[in-house]
This record gives structure tokens, C-alpha cells and sequence, in this order.
């Protein structure tokens, strides 16, 4: 279909690669016992918290990087990343929007988040991370006033210590694989949210990431807790400057859903993915775990994987209550040197126990794209129920698509019903659109958002529209 | 409004057609006859630019342009429009978000702002109602599980909204039934008017007896053995293409 595309379309597609020129404070590179206590110091945080985090820093010394997934990099060198850096003067955190550093709200307005305005117009409540701190966070009057705690994490280690002793790393423990136990030992910032009882939190929480200083990894740490009855729908995003160098970020995400809660977690993930060439990017390797605790509970994840170099993270929900659903959307694409291995895992451990998983994955340019899951029935898992669909998408002869779906069933009554699909966008199918007088991108982007429609519909309102923006810019450059 | 000038075209090597001269003017129904696989839908494809159709030699000058100058959309802006014989399915777009974007491309083509929501609410329903759509077909993916009916329809409709110039429409009848075929040929009816051409392929009588022709084109084995009047067709229904 080369006829079609007389143009070659221009690769300036990434619109956040800009960086803040805004004073950092940075300690000492590398990663040692020292800098485990210094970050702890800078969050003044108490004597239990920094013993969890040298915990994890003592077994990190003795366990390996995992190396399974279909994605291929250089050996990292941990001891070359600064594991902390702050805006300047960030050593007492602002009170208000007011007293934020104008250079920094200029950058979320930047990003299209601006941060005043959605305070009063957008009614989302923000967080917003700028490499290693939380800088602002919206709405929390509101919120306090329905007892809707959500706050940067280093807060709330302060301010609710029972809390967060008691949920942090009860999903994610300590040890359990090499870049979790990292981010335990390292972590910086990232969101708490606390929805009590019976409460249904009113608007939507975001939290909005950005890694803007160099040579630094970003270790953020998202803790959300649904007491029982309770709903919250929370959505991530993330951004970063275009650098030739590549920069890990490696969070860890917890979720507990109690009886009766419901979480639904959104990501819209647009880390700077390198240049066409397949320079620079972000190394995105995430662990996200949800834990349907209670019984009737439900926790359902939704991302849209457009950013990073390499991608590798499997959002996964363990569904101990009986009744609790599971459920897993995703929309992964890779464009030029791409990498992405992701997917989920879905643990029934109680009875009735539903899980469902929708996963696209387009992949264009010389990308590779790999679907990785595992449905896991426990034995007392009676009448589990799992339904997996995986559809993959090739634009162009160069890219690569793999689906490894892994089943593990130990309980009779259960079923799984799994559809794996792959596809080509058809000459037929561009001629036709372009015959009604779209150009090539936007017959392209038209069937692409079609292709992902099952799970872009599932993303809050206010972000949908963005997400398919996103799906279109991701793929600019790839047509033919 | 279209002049082909000695065009051959051929298709994966296979030379389809062979010097083929055709004149459409300004408000002109030119109907297009003959046995399968004689070229009549690559002659519709080569003019809306389907690449799969390689153009040999020839030439195609569509108001005053040089056609295949043009990639596919642009041809469409210009007013091509192209019902398919077998219409694409589309699946996860549905119907009232694709036809109100090519509106609006075609909008933007004219220097006009995208359609507001309830006018483009209140066209939809009127245009449908004229070919006898039922609005629930909208919320229905592009052709997608369409009836071969329902296909045809929602071409004739696209027709409609995207206001074309030079209309080509391959075997819109086949697949049709006795009704629909009336409201679709009285639809296409009402949209003829002294600036729009039409190039209608069909094998069939019954379709032209709606739609009078102007000039009826008997297609062999890439060329254009016969040209007549509507007489032609009639002809051609009694006795077959044999010669
Ligand atoms: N995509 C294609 N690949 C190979 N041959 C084709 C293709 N399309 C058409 N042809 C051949 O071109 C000739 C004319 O086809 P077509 O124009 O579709 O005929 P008609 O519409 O008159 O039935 C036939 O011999 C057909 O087999
Ligand atoms: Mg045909």
C-alpha cells in the first residue's frame, strides 16, 4: 500500500519532551545503605519505615533481575542512577497551588494539566510527582470532608502511620522480585488514597507523573485502600523529557479492595518511548498488584501503554474474596524500537471468582509486542470463571506480536474461555476510508481506534478523548 | 466533468483493460453492461485509485484535473465517489461517528466548520429515513455484520452526505430487494441534477428502468464493445451479451 502514503510523515510526535530549567537537588549517585537512609532522612520519616526500606535493601543485595521477558537492553548499572532529586526548595512542601514555584505549574500547564484550572473547572483532583516529589495535590479539602484521604505518600506516613503499616507491601511484599524490592528500599513518592466505609469518593483522583531530572530513576510508590462499600476510580499519567539517555522508573503500585469495595485504575502511560532510531526512553518496569481482600469486592485495571522504551509490567489482581472480580483492559502500542512484554495475572483464590482480560496490542515500526498472562485457579477456587481475549494488531512487515496466555487450573469447576486474534489493518480496509476522502493517518487512526474500542470506552470520560488523540500520535509515521 | 483517454490498467501483470476511451459530461447517467470479469469494476477502482490497480498508459482528466495525479482521498474531496460493490467492514467504528468524520473532512475541504451535533443528528435521520435505514444501524459498526442489503444502503447513504460530483456505482443493485432497490433508485433520483455524473455497472434491467440512463456501455474483456441509448439495455436483457 506504498502507493497511498506519497508522504512520509514527520517523527515529531512526542509533545512532552521538553525539560522544566528548574533547579534540582540531587543526592549522591548510586545505591547503598546510605542513600536508602538519606532518602528516608529527606522524607523525615520514622524509625519503622526506614527499617522496612533497609529490609528490602539488605535482600536486594542477594536476589536477581529477572530475565524472562521477550525485551532486550543493556545491563542497567544501579550504581550510575541518582535514586533522588527534587526541585529546589521542596524541603518544606508548598501548602497551596500559591506557594508552588510558578516554573513548575508552567509545566503541568504545559502537559495540559493545569493544575489551578482543574482545581476549579475540571473537578479531577491532581497529584502531581515531579521526579522524586509529590508538588501539588488538588481537591484535598473536599475530599477530607467526606474523609476521603488522598495525599502524597511521604504524608501520609506521617499522618497515618496505622494505615500504612498496616497495607504497605501487603500486596507487593518486600521480597518480591528484584525492581519491587528495589522500589522498597528507594522509593520516593507517589499516592495514598484512603476511601472509607460506605463512601463513594466523589470525583476522579489523578496522579500525574513526571520525570524531568537527568541521569535520575523514578521510584514512585502508590498505596490506595477501599474500606468496605466503598468506590474510587483513579487514574495515572506520565510524561518525560526526550533524552538519548535511557532512565528507569520503577513503581510499585498496591491496591486493596475490602468487602463490597470497588477500585477501577486507569494509566495512561506516555513515558518518552526514544527516537525513531530507537535512542534514549524510559525503562518502565512496574509492578502493579491489586488484592481483592473482601468478599463481592472488585478491582479493575485499565491502561494504555503508548510511552517507554521498554514496557514490562504485569497489573494483576489476587482474588481472595469470595465473589470478587478481577478485571485486566489494556491497550499496549508499539511504534520504531519499541518493547513491550505485558499483561496480567489473575489469582482465584476464593470461590465464584471472576476475572475477565481484554488486551490489544498494536505494534508498527520494528517493535516487538508481547502479550504475557496468567490465569491461576487455586483448588478452592469453586466455580472461578475467567474469559481472556487477546487481539493483536500489525502494522507494516517489520514488528513482532506474541500472545503467551498461561493457564493454571487446580480446581474442577472452574472455566476458562480464551480468543486470541491477529490482524493486519487491510489495504481494503485504508482504500475504503481514503475513498471517502480521510488521508492515510486518519484512515489509519480510525481503525486502530476502532480495534481498541472495547478498552478505551472503559477510561473515565474526561480521559478517553485524550487516550484516542494518544493512539493516533503513537502511530504517526507508521503507515505503509 | 470526466474524460478517459486510451487508459489500460492491469492488475497483479494481468492487463484488465485495453485503451479504453469514455466521456461522461456534466448531469450524464452512463450506464455500464457486462458479462463478469470484463473489467467494469477496475474501471471504477482505477478512477477512485485503488493502488492495487496499476494504470499502464492513459489518461483521466476528471474537471480539468489530471486524476491520477491525485492519491484516493483527494479524488474524494474533489467530488469522486465510489459505492463499492462489496463494501468493508469496519469493525469497532460505528456507523454515525465514521459518516460524521468524512462529513466533516469534506467540510473542512470547503472551508466550512465540522457539523454541530443536533444538525448532524437531524440529517442523519432525515437522509436514513428517505432510504428506509433504521436509525439502530448507526450505532452499529461500519458494515460489520451489515446485511448484503443493509451494505448497499449505507453506501447510497455516504453518497448522499458527502455531496459528489461524479458518482460511480459498481452493482449498487445486486443484493437489493424489490423495495429496497425502489427507495435506493428513488433516492439516487432525487440526486441527479445538471452538475452531477453518474457511472452506474449493473447487470441488470430492472435498475435502469428506475434510473434512466443517458448512455448505455456494453464492457468485453476490457473494452467497450457497444454504445447506445437506454434501447441498448433492453436489448441486451432479451438476448445476452452473446454476439
Ligand atoms: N485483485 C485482483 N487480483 C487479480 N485479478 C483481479 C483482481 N481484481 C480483478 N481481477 C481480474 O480482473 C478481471 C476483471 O475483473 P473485474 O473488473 O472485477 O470484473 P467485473 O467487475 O466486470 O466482474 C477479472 O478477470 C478478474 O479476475
Ligand atoms: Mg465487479
Amino acid at each position: 500500500m506504498n502507493k497511498l502514503n506519497k508522504d512520509n510523515f514527520k517523527q515529531d510526535s512526542y509533545k512532552h519532551g521538553f525539560v522544566t530549567d528548574i533547579e534540582s537537588e540531587k543526592i549522591p549517585r548510586g545505591l547503598n545503605e546510605e542513600v536508602v537512609k538519606i532518602i528516608s532522612k529527606k522524607k523525615n520519616e520514622p524509625q519503622w519505615m526506614l527499617d522496612w526500606r533497609l529490609k528490602a535493601f539488605n535482600r536486594l543485595e542477594v536476589m536477581k533481575k529477572p530475565d524472562w521477558g521477550k525485551v532486550k537492553f543493556d545491563e542497567i548499572n544501579f550504581q550510575d542512577i541518582y535514586y533522588y532529586s527534587s526541585p529546589k526548595g521542596f524541603e518544606d512542601k508548598p501548602k497551596s497551588l500559591d506557594e508552588v514555584d510558578p516554573k513548575l505549574l508552567e509545566t503541568y500547564e504545559k502537559l495540559g494539566i493545569p493544575l489551578k484550572e482543574q482545581e476549579v473547572l475540571a473537578g479531577v483532583a491532581v497529584d502531581a510527582v515531579f521526579d522524586s516529589v509529590s508538588v501539588a495535590t488538588t481537591f484535598k479539602e473536599k475530599l477530607n470532608e467526606m474523609g476521603v484521604i488522598f495525599c502524597p505518600i511521604s504524608e501520609a506516613i506521617q499522618k497515618h502511620p496505622e494505615l500504612v503499616k498496616k497495607y504497605l507491601g501487603s500486596v507487593i511484599p518486600i521480597t518480591d522480585h528484584f525492581y519491587a524490592t528495589l522500589n522498597s528500599a528507594v522509593f520516593s513518592d507517589g499516592s495514598f488514597v484512603y476511601v472509607p466505609k460506605g463512601v463513594k469518593c466523589p470525583m476522579e483522583l489523578s496522579t500525574y507523573f513526571r520525570i524531568n531530572a537527568s541521569e535520575t530513576g523514578q521510584f514512585e510508590r502508590t498505596l490506595i485502600i477501599a474500606d468496605e462499600g466503598s468506590y474510587v476510580s483513579y487514574l495515572e499519567g506520565c510524561t518525560a523529557p526526550m533524552r538519548d539517555e535511557n532512565q528507569l522508573h520503577a513503581a510499585n503500585v498496591e491496591l486493596v479492595a475490602l468487602d463490597n469495595a470497588e477500585i477501577k485504575y486507569s494509566t495512561v502511560q506516555n513515558w518518552y518511548p526514544g527516537d525513531e532510531n530507537g535512542k534514549g526512553g524510559i525503562y518502565n518496569f512496574v509492578t502493579k498488584r491489586g488484592l481483592c481482600k473482601g468478599k463481592n469486592s472488585k478491582i479493575s485495571w485499565t491502561q494504555i501503554e503508548t510511552g517507554s522504551a521498554i514496557t514490562w509490567k504485569y497489573p494483576s489482581c489476587i482474588l481472595r474474596g469470595d465473589n470478587s472480580i478481577g478485571e485486566f483492559y489494556s491497550v499496549a502500542i508499539t511504534n520504531n524500537y519499541q518493547q513491550a512484554d505485558t499483561g496480567t495475572k489473575m489469582i482465584h483464590l476464593g470461590k465464584n471468582t471472576k476475572s475477565k482480560i481484554i488486551s490489544k496490542g498494536i505494534s508498527a515500526g520494528k517493535s516487538s509486542n508481547t502479550y504475557r498472562g496468567l490465569v491461576k485457579f487455586n483448588r478452592k477456587a469453586e466455580n472461578a470463571k475467567n474469559i481472556t481475549q487477546c487481539d493483536s494488531l500489525l502494522v507494516g512487515n517489520t514488528c513482532s506480536a506474541n500472545t503467551i496466555p498461561l493457564t493454571e487450573n487446580n480446581s474442577n469447576s472452574s472455566s476458562i474461555e480464551h480468543e486470541a486474534t491477529t490482524s493486519k489493518i487491510s489495504d481494503e480496509q485504508l482504500f475504503y476510508c481514503m475513498q471517502r476522502g480521510l488521508d492515510a493517518e486518519q484512515a489509519q487512526s480510525l481503525i486502530v481506534n476502532g480495534f481498541c474500542k472495547e478498552v478505551l470506552q472503559k477510561l473515565p470520560m474526561e480521559f478517553a478523548v485524550e487516550a484516542q488523540k494518544l493512539v493516533s500520535i503513537s502511530l504517526e509515521g507508521s503507515v505503509g | 466533468m470526466l474524460e478517459i483517454k486510451k487508459l489500460s490498467v492491469s492488475v497483479e501483470k494481468n492487463k484488465i483493460l485495453d485503451n479504453l476511451d469514455l466521456t461522461i459530461g456534466s448531469g450524464e447517467v452512463h450506464a455500464i453492461m457486462g458479462p463478469n470479469g470484463s473489467g467494469k469494476s477496475t474501471i471504477a477502482h482505477t478512477l477512485a485509485g485503488n493502488p492495487n490497480y496499476n494504470v499502464d498508459s492513459g489518461q483521466a482528466l476528471f474537471n480539468g484535473k489530471d486524476l491520477f495525479e491525485l492519491d484516493p482521498s483527494e479524488r474524494s474531496l474533489e467530488g469522486l465517489f465510489l459505492a463499492f460493490q462489496y463494501p468493508i467492514e469496519l469493525p469497532g467504528v460505528s456507523n454515525a461517528s465514521y459518516l460524521k468524520q468524512i462529513l466533516n473532512v469534506h467540510r473542512k475541504y470547503e472551508g466550512k466548520d465540522p457539523i454541530d451535533a443536533a444538525e448532524f443528528l437531524k440529517i442523519l435521520k432525515e437522509k436514513s429515513n428517505r432510504l428506509n435505514i433504521p436509525m439502530e444501524m448507526h450505532s452499529r459498526f461500519v458494515n460489520t455484520g451489515f446485511s448484503g442489503g443493509e451494505k448497499k444502503k449505507n453506501e447510497v447513504l455516504q453518497m448522499d452526505f458527502l455531496n459528489p460530483s461524479l458518482v460511480i456505482m459498481d452493482e449498487t443493485d445486486s443484493g437489493l430487494d424489490v423495495d429496497a432497490l425502489r427507495q435506493t433508485s428513488e433516492a439516487v433520483n432525487q440526486l441527479r441534477s445538471s452538475d452531477r455524473s453518474f457511472i452506474i455497472i449493473t447487470h441488470y434491467l430492472r435498475l435502469l428502468e428506475y434510473i434512466e440512463p443517458d448512455y448505455v456501455h456494453v464492457f468485453q474483456d476490457g473494452k467497450i464493445v457497444e454504445s447506445g441509448d437506454k434501447k441498448l439495455a433492453h436489448k441486451i436483457d432479451k438476448e445476452g451479451y452473446a454476439t
